[in-house]
């Protein structure tokens, strides 16, 4: 059920490519963070939940520097981030609940969702701009 | 006028239509799918963020800050339930600080709209496909 026993097996050059090329894409502010989990389970066939947590991990290094860099700028407004922290902690718990109650082809089909949405966003959204 | 500096310097309390209990509602919204999909809370946190009065540039800083201690809590709830090993995925890390790099100062150059339109095409795409195979 998606568990880490089928471990991704030895790291090669491509696995190496993708996750700098994911890196890249995110930080273009394409994607939404979901190219990685693509690759993992489309390409190398990691379970989704898998794929989920190395996606988890690949962004906290990227979102530190971030953080850092932007609270250096005097640009973080704590009174928005700290509800939208608390609130979200309540998702986190009760999304963790979700996690093991359903079934891991439907979390599959909720991220097949996800992708057409953020796909649709990009391909007919606004072009952004401060 | 003086309404209009403090909204200025405090979005949340100023002409923004969201309260500070709508702002935590959302941040659980942005927590639930964050944890399930292991990845899209930021999509969702940028444009709250940007109901609650700030810019799009300032939303989508401000989103990596509420993002963040979400995804750090996420990856230890996978950790304890055994979806991932922590140690197995280490390797992953100074490639994506690499990457972030290259996206941030060399790739954002070529940020075009034909690019983002073969990217869009290519996530609808994938995600139409990960329907279709299950």
């Amino acid at each position: 059920m998606g568990r880490c026993e089928d471990a991704v097996e030895a790291v090669n050059f491509w696995d190496i490519l993708a996750v700098i090329l994911s890196a890249a894409i995110s930080a273009m502010g394409l994607g939404g963070g979901g190219v990685l989990i693509l690759y993992l389970t489309l390409i190398k066939s990691v379970p989704q939940l898998e794929a989920q947590g190395i996606n988890l991990l690949f962004f906290i290094p990227c979102a530190v520097a971030a953080v850092f860099v932007y609270a250096k700028r005097r640009v973080l407004q704590p009174k928005i981030i700290l509800p939208m922290v608390l609130g979200g902690l309540v998702g986190v718990a009760a999304g963790s609940f979700l996690l093991y109650k359903i079934d891991t082809k439907y979390i599959s089909i909720l991220f097949a969702c996800f992708l057409i949405v953020v796909g649709s966003i990009t391909l007919f959204g606004k072009s952004k701009k401060a | 006028m003086q309404n209009k500096i403090a909204a200025a310097e405090n979005p949340i309390f100023g002409d923004s239509s969201m309260k500070k209990s709508t702002v935590g509602a959302a941040g659980a919204l942005v927590g639930l799918v964050n944890v399930l999909l292991g990845a899209g809370g930021g999509i969702l946190a940028v444009p709250i963020l940007k109901k609650c009065g700030l810019t799009q540039k300032q939303a989508q800083a401000n989103a990596v800050a509420v993002i963040l201690p979400l995804t750090i809590i996420s990856f230890i709830i996978y950790i304890k339930k055994q979806y991932v090993n922590f140690f197995d995925s280490l390797w992953i890390i100074p490639f994506a600080v690499l990457g972030a790099l290259v996206g941030t100062f060399v790739f954002r150059k070529l940020s075009s709209s034909v690019l983002k339109r073969i990217f869009g095409v290519f996530m609808i795409w994938a995600g139409v496909r990960m329907l279709w195979k299950l």
